[in-house]
C-alpha cells in the first residue's frame, strides 16, 4: 500500500483506526506554485463586497469618460506616453487614488478594440481582478511563508504593481535557494502549468491578462510588464503578444535554472575513495553499481575530482574489480574489454550486453515474400516490424502468442530465426546468381540459406563445417527453406582448399569467443581466458588463408572473400585481417554496410594497415545488435607466393612479428601465457607453417622430381663421400639404432666432411642464431655452445656414425629447401641414399644397410620418446627422424623457413600413408612450432648423450 | 553418390508415380554399367524402360537443366547433374548432403518418402486420388504433409470431427521432430 497523496481533494482519504497512527503528512505546496485555474466560489459578504466594488466601478467608469472626452484634443500618441510614463510612476506610490489612472487605460484599451463589449468587459475584468486577489489574499495569510500584508492589500487593489511583482519573483528566487529540493517539483510543475495557460490569456483581450497575472503571485511580474508593454503597442496583434510573454518567461526560466544548476553543482559530493576495509567488504551490489557510477564520473573530470593522492590507475582498478563483480565477467576478460572501449561506453555495452537483443526472423525469399509472411504472422496474434531500412528480408518480432519457432509457417520453410547481425556478413559478401560459393563455417545454415535465396538457387553453394553433428542442422534448414543448390560437407576448413577451389565468393564466419553476444551465452564472461583468445585468432588466421586460397582471383564476377565473427576483440577481427593482408594478395574493399562502426586501425600497441578502416564493427549498445565485426577482402590475383617467395615471406613476416611483437622467440612461446605480447607472438609463426605445407604438398611432385634429377647429377660426387662417410659410419652400426636422434650428429657431421660449406652454414646459422639472439639469449646461446660442440668435437662424429648417415640421408632429402649451404652439405652426405630417393625413408635406410630397420624403427620410437620428453605435444617432434634431423637443423640455425622446407621435401619421400600421417603431425606440431624449438634448444644444450640414456 | 541400381530406381519411380500422377508413361534410363558415360544416370535412351507418372518425368527433365537421382547410404538425392559434378569433388566420407534428398530405402528395400521431398511432390499432386498418396494442405494453399487417404471424398463431408481422413506418412513438423534422421 502505497502513500497516495491527495491529488484529488474531492475524495478523501478515510481516516480511522485502520489507518496508520502515524502517516506521513501530505506534501505541502507553496499557494502561490498551485495554479488555480477555476474561480473559487464567493462566500456571501465576498459577493456583497464585489457588488460594492462594482458601483464604484461603474462610476468611476463614468467620471473617466468625461476626463478623456476633455483630454480628447491631446494626439494619440503623446497620450500613450504620457499614459506609461504616469504608469510607471505609479507603480511606486500606489494609492487608491491612481485607481482612476490604471481604469481608464483598460477602458480605453477595450474601447479602442472593442467598442461595444466595453462596458460589460470592464465590468467582468473588475470583478474578476477583485475575486482573484481576494483568493491570492487567502493564499498567502494561509501560507507560511510569510508575504506581508501590505503586498497582499495592494494586491487587493486593482492591479499589483510591476514592483512588487519584482520582489515577489525575488522572493520566489530566494525560496528557491532555501528548499531546492521540495521547490524543484512545484516550481517546474507551475512553470510547465504557466506557460500552458499563457497563449490563451495572450489570444485573449489585454483586460483578462489582468485578471490571469493577478492569478499567481509569480505570473504577476511578467504578466503586469506584458501589460505595460500592451499599453504602449497597442496595434501589436494578440500573437505578438503572445510571443513577446513567451520569450519573457524563457528568459527567466532559463535564468532560474541557472542558478539551480549552480546550486546542484556545489552541492554535488565529490567522490571519497573507498577504504581497504570497504573493498574487502563488499556490502551490495547497489553499492558497487553507485561506486561504478562515481568513479566513471570521477575518471570523466579526473583532475577536478580525484582524491587527493589517488592516480588514475587506482581508479581504473577500483573500476575494473567493481564491474567485474557487478556484471560477473572474470578479470582477464573486463581488462581486455576496458581496453577496447572508453569507460563510458564500456558500462554502455556491459548493460547491453545483459538484455537480450529483439528477436529477429529473416523472410525466406525462396519461398515467401515478406509482406505475405508478415500479414500471415500477425494473423496468427505475432506482434512484428520490419527490422530496418538496410535490410529486406529482416523481420523484428515484438511479442507473440505462439511460439515463432513451431508456426506452420516457420515449418513451411517461410523463415529463419535469425539474428539481425547474422543478415551483415551475407550482404557484405553480396552473391550473385550462379556463381559458386563457399561458406567455410556453416552450421547452423542461417548465413547460408540466406545466400542461397540471394542466389535464387542457382549455382552452386558449398556449405561446410568441421562439426558433423552441426552439419545435420544445416541440411534440415536447408531442406526446410528449399535449398537445393547446396552441397553440405564436412571438413576442417583448412584442408578445404585441398578439396575444391576457385570460387567465386567465400564467407568465413570464424568461430570466435562470442565476446559480441555475450547476451545470448552469458558463459562468455567467466569462460574465456587468453589461451582461449589465442587459440581461436589461431584458428582464425589459418581459416581465413584457407578461404582467401580457395578463392578464385580471376571470377568474372567475383573474387570476394568475407570475414565475420561475432566477437569484437581486434585480436579476433583486425589483427587476423591484417595477417591475412601481410600473407595473401589481397587487399581491404568497403563492405557496402552503410552503417556500423569502423575498424580500429590501432589498438595498444598494435598499428594495423590503414585500410582497416573499411571494415565495420558493430556492437549491442550502439546497434541494437549483437556485437559483430565485417570485414570484406578482394584477391586481386591468384599465385600463392611461389617456394622462394615464401621463405622471403617468412623471413619478413618473422622479423615483421618480431617489431610488431607478433612473434615472440621460441623460448617466450610456451612460458608467456600470462604476458600479453605472447600471444600475439605465437600466431603469427603458427600460421606461417600452415600456408607453407600447404604450398608444399602441392608442390610436392614436382619438387621430388627435381631432388631426383639434381641428386642423380650429383650423386656420383657424392656418392663417392658418402660412401667414404657410410664406411666410416658403418663400421659402427649399433650406436646408430641407440640413437634416436641424429640432428647434434648430423650437424656435427656436415660441419666435419665440408669444412668449406660448414663455415658458410655456421655463419649463416651464426647469423640466424644473432637474429634469434634477439628474441632468445638463452636459446641462441644454447645453439651456440652446441655447434661449437660439434665442431669442436670431432670424437662425437666417430662415436655415431650411423646415426650420421640417417641424418644424412634425411638431409638429402631436405636440400633444395633448406638454405643452399645445408644443401651442398646434405648432398654430399645423402648422395649414396640418392638413388633411393624415390623411395621412402624407410626404404633408403634399408638400402643403406649399414642401418638396419629395426634400428631405423628403434630410432623412430626413441624419437617419439623424445618428443614426449619434451613435453611440448603439439610441438613434440616429428615421428620419423627426417622431421627431428630438420628439427635440429632448425636449432642450430634457427631458420624456421628451412625447416619448414625440409619437413615438406621429407614428407614428399615418404609412403603416402605415412606421408599422410606426417603431414597431420606436422601441421599439429607446425602451430606449435615455438614450443618444439624450445625443447629441442633445451636438449641440444644437454648433449647427445644425454638423450641417448634417455632412450 | 552412386547411381541407383535398376531394381530400386523402379521402386522409386513407382512410388513416385503413386504420389504424383495417375497418368503413366515410359521411361528409358542408361545406366553407367551399360553405358560409358556414369554422369548420365536418365536421358533418353532407352535402355530399361520404366512406367513412370508423366509429372515424374518433369522432375528429370527440367528447363534449368537435368536432374537426377542419387544414392549415399541407402537414401536418395534428387540433384542437379551440374551440382553433381561439383559434389564430386567431395570425398564420400566427408559428403553430408547434396540437392534434396527425397527419401530413403528400407532394409526390407521399400522406399519411403522423407518429408523434405514434399516441395516437389506437392506442385504436382492430384488431389481427387482417393485412398492414394495425397499431400495434405493448409486452408491457405501451404503444403504441411502428406499421407494415405482413409475415407472418400463423400464420406469426408460426413465424417464426425474427430475421424481419421489421412493416415499419417510425413508432415513437415518432422522438420523439427527428427532432423537427424531426415538426411
Amino acid at each position: 500500500m502505497g502513500r497516495k497523496a491527495k491529488f484529488d481533494e474531492t475524495k478523501k482519504v478515510k481516516k480511522g483506526p485502520g489507518r496508520k497512527a502515524r502517516k506521513q503528512p501530505d506534501p505541502i505546496f507553496r499557494k502561490e506554485l498551485l495554479d488555480d485555474d477555476e474561480p473559487k466560489k464567493l462566500s456571501h459578504k465576498q459577493k456583497q463586497r464585489a457588488a460594492k466594488r462594482v458601483k464604484k466601478r461603474t462610476e468611476l467608469a463614468e467620471k473617466r469618460k468625461a476626463l478623456k472626452e476633455a483630454k480628447k484634443n491631446v494626439a494619440k500618441k503623446t497620450e500613450v506616453e504620457v499614459e506609461a510614463g504616469s504608469d510607471e510612476e505609479n507603480v511606486k506610490g500606489f494609492t487608491d487614488d491612481n485607481k482612476e489612472w490604471l481604469k481608464p487605460k483598460k477602458a480605453q484599451k477595450a474601447k479602442k478594440g472593442k467598442p461595444k463589449q466595453e462596458e460589460s468587459e470592464s465590468e467582468d475584468e473588475n470583478q474578476g481582478s477583485d475575486d482573484e486577489n481576494e483568493v491570492s489574499d487567502e493564499e498567502n495569510e494561509g501560507s507560511d511563508e510569510g508575504v506581508s500584508d501590505e503586498e497582499v492589500d495592494s494586491d487587493a487593489d486593482v492591479e499589483p504593481a510591476p514592483k512588487k511583482g519584482k520582489e515577489n519573483y525575488k522572493y520566489t528566487v530566494k525560496m528557491f535557494m532555501k528548499s531546492v529540493f521540495e521547490t524543484n517539483n512545484h516550481y517546474s510543475d507551475d512553470l510547465f502549468q504557466d506557460s500552458d495557460a499563457e497563449p490563451e490569456t495572450g489570444d485573449a483581450s489585454s483586460d483578462e491578462e489582468g485578471d490571469s497575472s493577478s492569478k499567481i503571485e509569480y505570473n504577476s511580474d511578467s504578466d503586469e510588464k506584458s501589460e505595460a508593454d500592451d499599453d504602449e503597442d497597442d496595434d501589436m496583434l494578440p500573437i505578438e503578444k503572445a510571443n513577446l510573454k513567451l520569450k519573457k518567461r524563457q528568459k527567466q526560466d532559463k535564468k532560474l535554472a541557472d542558478e539551480e544548476m549552480q546550486i546542484n553543482i556545489a552541492k554535488q559530493d565529490v567522490f571519497a575513495f573507498p577504504s581497504e576495509e570497504e573493498l574487502e567488504n563488499p556490502t551490495s551490489l547497489q553499492d558497487i553499481h553507485q561506486r561504478i557510477k562515481d568513479v566513471v564520473t570521477v575518471l570523466g573530470d579526473l583532475n577536478r575530482l580525484k582524491a587527493e593522492g589517488r592516480s588514475r590507475c587506482e581508479y581504473t582498478e577500483l573500476l575494473l574489480k567493481d564491474l567485474c563483480m557487478y556484471y560477473s565477467y572474470n578479470e582477464f576478460l573486463m581488462e581486455v574489454l576496458m581496453q577496447i572501449f572508453p569507460v563510458l561506453e564500456l558500462v554502455e555495452f556491459l548493460e547491453a550486453s545483459e538484455t537480450a537483443r529483439p528477436v529477429t526472423i529473416r523472410t525466406n525469399s525462396l519461398k515467401t515474400r515478406r509482406r505475405d509472411l508478415a500479414q500471415a504472422l500477425i494473423n496468427r496474434g505475432v506482434n512484428l516490424d520490419p527490422v530496418g531500412k538496410w535490410s529486406k528480408v529482416g523481420l523484428v518480432v515484438y511479442s507473440s502468442t505462439v511460439p515463432i519457432g513451431a508456426t506452420p509457417e516457420y515449418l513451411a520453410g517461410h523463415y529463419i530465426l535469425q539474428g539481425a547481425s547474422s543478415y551483415l556478413p551475407v550482404m557484405a559478401l553480396a552473391p550473385q546468381e550462379n556463381e559458386r560459393i563457399l561458406d567455410m563455417a556453416a552450421a547452423p545454415g542461417g548465413k547460408a540459406s540466406h545466400i542461397a535465396a540471394i542466389m535464387k538457387n542457382t549455382g552452386a553453394l558449398f556449405a561446410n563445417d568441421a562439426n558433423k553433428d552441426r552439419t545435420k542442422a544445416i541440411v534440415g534448414n536447408f531442406h526446410r527453406l528449399g535449398v537445393v543448390n547446396a552441397v553440405v560437407c564436412n571438413y576442417d576448413g583448412r584442408e578445404f582448399p585441398q578439396v575444391i577451389k576457385g570460387f567465386d565468393r567465400v564467407l568465413l564466419d570464424a568461430p570466435c569467443t562470442g565476446t559480441g553476444v555475450i547476451a545470448k551465452d552469458p558463459s562468455v564472461k567467466t569462460t574465456k581466458d587468453q589461451k582461449d583468445i589465442q587459440r581461436c585468432f589461431n584458428l582464425q588466421r589459418q581459416l581465413l588463408l584457407a578461404a582467401i586460397d580457395c578463392c578464385n582471383a580471376k571470377s568474372s564476377s567475383g573474387g570476394y572473400i568475407v570475414y565475420s565473427t561475432c566477437s569484437i576483440l581486434p585480436e579476433e577481427n583486425e589483427w587476423v585481417v591484417n595477417y591475412a593482408l601481410k600473407r595473401r594478395n589481397v587487399k581491404l574493399v568497403p563492405t557496402s554496410l552503410d552503417f556500423g562502426t569502423e575498424g580500429f586501425t590501432k589498438y595498444r600497441q598494435h598499428r594495423f594497415h590503414p585500410s582497416l578502416k573499411l571494415t565495420r564493427r558493430f556492437y549491442p549498445h550502439t546497434h541494437n545488435m549483437d556485437g559483430f565485426f565485417v570485414a570484406k577482402l578482394k584477391k586481386f590475383s591468384n599465385p600463392e607466393p611461389v617456394a622462394d617467395e615464401d621463405e622471403e615471406g617468412e623471413k619478413k613476416e618473422t622479423e615483421e612479428s618480431q617489431e610488431n611483437g607478433d612473434a615472440e622467440p621460441e623460448g617466450n612461446s610456451e612460458g608467456s601465457d600470462t604476458e600479453k605480447k605472447a600471444p600475439v607472438k605465437r600466431p603469427a609463426q603458427t600460421k606461417e607453417s600452415g600456408p607453407q605445407k600447404k604450398k608444399n604438398k602441392q608442390e610436392q611432385q614436382k619438387l621430388q622430381q627435381k631432388e631426383n634429377q639434381a641428386a642423380t647429377a650429383n650423386n656420383k660426387k657424392k656418392k663417392q663421400k658418402n660412401k667414404k662417410n657410410k664406411q666410416n659410419k658403418d663400421t659402427q652400426p649399433q650406436p646408430t639404432s641407440g640413437q634416436p636422434e641424429g640432428e647434434n650428429v648430423n650437424q656435427f657431421k656436415q660441419s666435419k666432411k665440408t669444412k668449406g660449406s660448414n663455415d658458410k652454414n655456421e655463419q649463416k646459422t651464426q647469423e640466424s642464431v644473432k637474429k634469434t639472439q634477439k628474441q632468445n639469449a638463452q636459446s641462441t646461446i644454447s645453439d651456440k655452445d652446441t655447434l661449437k660442440k660439434n665442431i669442436q668435437s670431432p670424437v662425437n662424429d666417430t662415436q655415431s656414425p650411423g646415426r650420421k648417415n640417417k641424418k644424412k640421408n634425411k638431409k638429402r632429402n631436405a636440400p633444395p629447401q633448406s638454405n643452399p649451404a645445408q644443401v651442398t652439405e646434405s648432398k654430399p652426405v645423402a648422395s649414396p641414399v640418392n638413388s633411393n630417393q624415390g623411395t621412402p625413408n624407410k626404404n633408403k635406410k634399408n638400402k643403406k644397410g649399414n642401418v638396419s630397420r629395426q634400428a631405423s624403427q628403434s630410432n623412430d620410437k626413441a624419437q617419439l620418446t623424445e618428443s614426449k620428453t619434451v613435453a611440448s605435444p603439439v610441438k613434440s617432434n616429428p615421428v620419423t627422424p627426417n622431421l627431428n634431423k630438420k628439427d635440429k637443423k632448425v636449432n642450430a640455425s634457427t631458420s624456421k623457413v628451412s625447416q619448414t622446407k625440409a619437413f615438406v621435401k621429407i614428407t614428399e619421400t615418404l609412403e603416402k600413408k605415412v606421408a599422410h600421417k606426417l603431414k597431420n603431425k606436422n601441421k599439429k606440431k607446425q602451430i606449435g612450432q615455438l614450443n618444439a624449438n624450445k625443447g629441442k634448444q633445451t636438449k641440444p644444450g644437454q648433449g647427445v648423450g644425454k638423450k641417448f640414456k634417455k632412450n | 553418390m552412386k547411381v541407383l541400381s535398376e531394381d530400386r530406381t523402379r521402386i522409386l519411380f513407382e512410388k513416385l508415380t503413386k504420389y504424383i500422377t495417375s497418368i503413366t508413361t515410359q521411361f528409358l534410363v542408361i545406366y553407367p554399367n551399360k553405358v560409358h558415360s556414369a554422369t548420365k544416370n536418365v536421358t533418353k535412351v532407352f535402355f530399361s524402360y520404366f512406367s513412370i507418372g508423366v509429372n515424374v518425368k518433369l522432375l528429370i527433365d527440367r528447363p534449368d537443366g537435368t536432374y537426377c537421382f542419387r544414392e549415399k547410404k541407402d537414401r536418395v538425392y534428387y540433384i542437379s547433374e551440374r551440382l553433381l559434378q561439383l559434389a564430386h569433388t567431395v570425398k564420400p566420407e566427408h559428403l553430408i548432403s547434396a540437392g534434396t534428398c527425397f527419401g530413403k530405402f528400407t532394409k526390407t528395400n521399400k522406399f519411403r518418402l522423407h518429408i523434405t521431398a514434399l516441395t516437389y511432390i506437392a506442385p504436382y499432386a492430384p488431389y481427387k486420388l482417393w485412398h492414394q498418396g495425397v499431400v495434405v494442405l493448409t486452408m491457405s494453399d501451404v503444403p504441411i504433409g502428406f499421407g494415405v487417404a482413409a475415407k472418400t471424398t463423400a464420406e469426408c463431408r460426413s465424417a464426425d470431427p474427430l475421424a481419421t481422413v489421412v493416415f499419417h506418412q510425413a508432415d513437415i513438423g518432422e522438420y523439427i521432430r527428427s532432423e537427424d534422421t531426415l538426411t
